[in-house]
C-alpha cells in the first residue's frame, strides 16, 4: 500500500479514537470507581447478586440464535439456489423488515401477541379458546415472546452472511463431489456446510451480540417482569436505580463474555473469509 | 479390435429451445484417447456432461456397456471428471483431496487402503510429498496433477477431461501432454478429452471428433483428420488449408482455375463440382515458366522454421509455407503433386472457408503498410 493510501485512513482512525476507543476507556474507568471517584472493586463484587439476569440472557440469547440458524441456514440455502430473479424478489423480502424501524415492529408484535391482541382474538373467532375452556393463550410478557422477537428482528443477520457465503461458493465443487460418488447428503455436509462455516460464524455473531445485549425487545415484549441484562444496564443510567458505576462495570463483563464467546465461533472459522475477526 | 463402452444414441441437448447437440451418435471404445475438437459452443463440453451424467439429454439415449444409464446419477457412474478449472476442495489438503472419493465408498475402505492408493496416485502424477500441501498454495500444473489423482484414484473406467489444460502456460501444456498420454497408457483406460485447440487433439488422441454447431463433422485418427479433411470446415479448423472450387473431370483429374490437374482422387460422378483442399506446405515453389499455376506474392510474414506468403493467383489468395525467400510482387509459379490434392464433396460449409484475403489485411494492417509498398516497388526485402 502506499503512503498517499494510508493517509486516507486517517479520518476514521481518528473517528474510531474518539467515539469507540474513548468511550471504553470511560466506562472502564467508570466501572472501577465509585460515585466519590475513589477507586474500588465493589462494582464487580456487587454484580454477584445479577448472576441470574446474565444467565438469563445468556441462554435466551442462545436459544434465539440457534432458531434464526435453523431456519436461516435453509432458507439462505434455498435462495442461493434460485434463479436469478427470484433470488432478487426474495432478498428483497429478507432486507425490507430492516428498513422498518424496529422499534415500531416490536410494538407490532405487541399488538398480536397480547392477551386482548390479534392472535387471541383469532383464537376466539375459531373457537379455539372456549375448547380449551381459557380467556386467553398466555403470550405476551413470556421468554417465549423474547425470543420471538429476537429471531424475528436478527433473522435476516444470519441469512444474509450465509446466503452471501453460498451464492459465492463454485457449483463445480458440489459436481466434483457428485462425480466422486458423494450422495446429495454427503456433498452438503462433506463440501457445502464446510465452505460455508465462515458464514455461519458471522451469522451467529451478528446475531448473538445485539441479541444478548438487547433490551427495547425484552421490555416491550417481556413485560420488564424477566429481566435481560440490556434492563439491568440501562436502568443503571435511566433508571431509578441510577448508578452508572455499576452499569459500566456490567457492560464490561458483558463485552468480555461476548469476545470470548465470539473467539471460540471464530475458532471454527478459522482462516475462513466472512468471519468477523476479533 | 477395441471394445465399445459408451455409446450415445440420437442425443439432442437444447437449453431453452437453443439446440446445442443435434442427433448426436457416437461410441467410444474401451482404453482409447479419444478428443472431441470443436471451436467454443460447439456441443463439445455438453456431450462430455451428458456422458458424466450432469446434463440427462433432451432426447436419445446414452449407454454404458449397453446399458441405459440416462437416469444414473455422477455419482453412481463409472466415470470420473476433471473438471476444467480443476473445482479442488479448497477446505481439504492434497491428501484428503485425493481420498475424498475412496472415503465415500461402502463398504469402508481402510485407512491403510486409502493411504496406499492415495500414494500410488500421487507417484503417478509426480506430487508425492505435497501430502498435507493445501491445494491453494499449488501452482496451476500442480493444481491440475491433484483433479488428476482425485479422478483416476476412483479407478474409472473413463476418465472424462473437460480442456483440462486451457489454464496452463504453454510450456507447461507440452509437458502436461505428455504426461496425460503416458498416465492413460499405463492406466489402460478411456480418456474423452475436450479441447479447442486442434495441435493438442492432433498429438495426443488415437481419435478426434471434429464438432461444429452440435453435430459432428468427422470422427477418425489425426492423420485421417488431417489429411482427409471430409469438408470445408475440418479442412479449415484443423490446421492451414486453402479451399478452392473445383470439378472432376474424370478419376484422378481434377479441374481448377480452369486447368486440368492430377490427383488421387476416384469415385466422383463426371463433371461433379467439388471443394479441393491444398496444404500450405504441399505446394513447392517453381520458377514461373514451370509453374502449373502462376501468381504474384503479396504478403510475407517470418515464422521461424519457415516463410508463411500470401499469393495472388486469379484473384484468390493462397497461403504457401516455404523455406525460399519469395519478395512481396514477385511472380511465382507453382506445383502440385498429385497427392497434394484433396478432394472433398461439397457441403454447407463450401465457400465459407479456405481464402486467405482476409488474412493478408489482416498482415497489412499489422506491418508497416507504407514501408511494404515501398518495398514491394522496389522489389526489395521488407523486414
Amino acid at each position: 500500500m502506499t503512503r498517499g493510501m494510508k493517509r486516507l485512513s486517517i479520518p476514521y482512525i481518528v473517528w474510531m479514537a474518539i467515539f469507540v476507543v474513548a468511550p471504553i476507556f470511560i466506562v472502564l474507568i467508570y466501572a472501577v470507581t465509585s460515585s466519590s471517584g475513589a477507586f474500588t472493586a465493589a462494582n464487580f463484587s456487587n454484580m454477584l447478586s445479577y448472576s441470574g439476569v446474565f444467565a438469563r440472557s445468556m441462554w435466551l440469547a442462545f436459544i434465539a440464535t440457534v432458531i434464526c440458524l435453523v431456519i436461516g441456514y435453509p432458507a439462505a440455502y434455498i435462495l442461493s439456489r434460485l434463479g436469478p430473479g427470484a433470488q432478487k424478489i426474495c432478498m428483497m423480502l429478507v432486507i425490507l423488515p430492516m428498513w422498518i424501524n424496529s422499534l415500531l415492529r416490536t410494538y407490532a408484535w405487541m399488538s398480536i401477541l397480547e392477551n386482548t391482541g390479534l392472535l387471541n382474538r383469532f383464537f376466539r373467532a375459531i373457537g379455539l379458546l372456549d375448547l380449551l375452556g381459557i380467556e386467553f393463550v398466555p403470550m405476551i410478557n413470556t421468554p417465549g415472546a423474547v425470543v420471538l422477537g429476537m429471531v424475528y428482528d436478527f433473522l435476516p443477520f444470519m441469512i444474509l452472511p450465509i446466503y452471501s457465503v453460498l451464492v459465492k461458493m463454485d457449483y463445480t465443487l458440489v459436481e466434483a463431489a457428485e462425480d466422486l460418488g458423494a450422495t446429495p447428503a454427503k456433498v452438503f455436509t462433506k463440501v457445502t456446510l464446510p465452505l460455508s462455516v465462515s458464514g455461519v460464524v458471522s451469522g451467529v455473531t451478528m446475531v448473538f451480540v445485539p441479541a444478548i445485549s438487547t433490551f427495547v425487545i425484552s421490555r416491550l415484549l417481556g413485560g420488564g417482569s424477566d429481566m435481560l441484562l440490556g434492563d439491568l444496564i440501562e436502568m443503571q443510567f435511566l433508571g431509578t436505580a441510577y448508578n452508572p458505576h455499576l452499569g459500566s462495570a456490567i457492560s464490561i463483563v458483558m463485552m468480555v463474555i461476548v469476545v470470548i464467546c465470539m473467539s471460540l465461533m471464530n475458532r471454527f472459522g478459522d482462516g475462513e473469509e466472512g468471519a468477523i475477526p476479533l | 479390435m477395441a471394445k465399445e463402452l459408451i455409446r450415445l444414441s440420437h442425443v439432442s441437448m437444447a437449453f431453452d429451445g437453443e439446440v446445442v447437440l443435434d442427433d448426436m451418435n457416437i461410441y467410444f471404445n474401451d482404453k482409447e484417447f479419444l478428443t472431441l475438437l470443436g471451436p467454443s459452443g460447439c456441443g463439445k463440453t455438453t456431450t462430455l456432461r451428458i456422458v458424466g451424467g450432469f446434463l440427462t439429454p433432451t432426447s436419445g439415449d446414452v449407454f454404458f456397456d449397453g446399458v441405459r444409464i440416462n437416469d444414473v446419477p455422477p455419482s453412481k457412474r463409472q466415470v470420473n471428471t476433471v473438471f476444467q478449472r480443476y473445482a479442488l476442495f479448497p477446505h481439504l489438503n492434497v491428501y484428503e483431496n485425493v481420498a475424498f472419493g475412496l472415503r465415500l465408498q461402502r463398504p469402508k475402505i481402510s485407512e491403510k487402503e486409502t493411504a496406499a492408493r492415495v500414494g500410488e496416485m500421487l507417484e503417478t502424477v509426480s506430487l508425492r510429498g505435497f501430502e498435507h500441501r493445501t491445494v491453494t498454495s499449488l501452482s496451476g500444473g500442480q493444481q491440475q496433477r491433484v483433479a488428476i489423482a482425485r479422478a483416476l484414484v476412483m479407478r474409472p473406467k473413463v476418465l472424462l477431461l473437460d480442456e483440462p489444460l486451457g489454464a496452463l502456460d504453454m510450456r507447461l501444456r507440452k509437458d502436461m501432454q505428455q504426461e496425460l498420454k503416458r498416465i492413460q497408457q499405463q492406466m489402460e483406460i478411456t480418456f474423452i478429452y475436450v479441447t479447442h485447440d486442434q495441435e493438442e487433439a492432433l498429438a495426443m488422441s488415437d481419435t478426434v471428433v471434429v464438432m461444429n454447431a452440435g453435430k459432428i463433422q468427422q470422427i477418425g485418427s489425426p492423420e485421417d483428420i488431417y489429411n482427409e479433411p471430409k469438408n470445408a470446415f475440418v479442412a479449415d479448423f484443423i490446421g492451414e488449408s486453402n479451399i478452392v472450387d473445383g470439378i472432376m473431370r474424370a478419376d484422378e483429374v481434377v479441374e481448377i482455375f480452369g486447368r486440368k490437374f492430377r490427383c488421387v482422387d476416384k469415385g466422383f460422378a463426371p463433371d461433379e463440382e467439388v471443394d479441393v483442399v491444398i496444404r500450405p506446405e504441399d505446394v513447392d515453389i517453381v520458377p514461373p515458366e514451370k509453374g502449373l499455376l502462376i501468381g504474384t506474392v503479396t504478403s510475407v510474414t517470418f515464422k521461424g522454421m519457415h516463410y508463411d506468403i500470401i499469393v495472388d493467383f486469379y484473384g484468390f489468395k493462397w497461403l504457401i509455407e516455404t523455406t525460399d525467400f519469395c519478395p512481396v510482387g514477385e511472380r511465382i509459379g507453382i506445383d502440385i503433386v498429385p497427392e497434394g490434392f484433396h478432394i472433398m464433396k461439397k457441403s454447407i460449409y463450401s465457400g465459407m472457408f479456405g481464402d486467405y484475403s482476409s488474412y493478408s489485411e489482416e498482415y497489412d494492417e499489422i506491418s508497416d503498410a507504407e514501408y511494404v509498398e515501398e518495398a514491394a516497388n522496389d522489389g526489395e526485402v521488407p523486414e
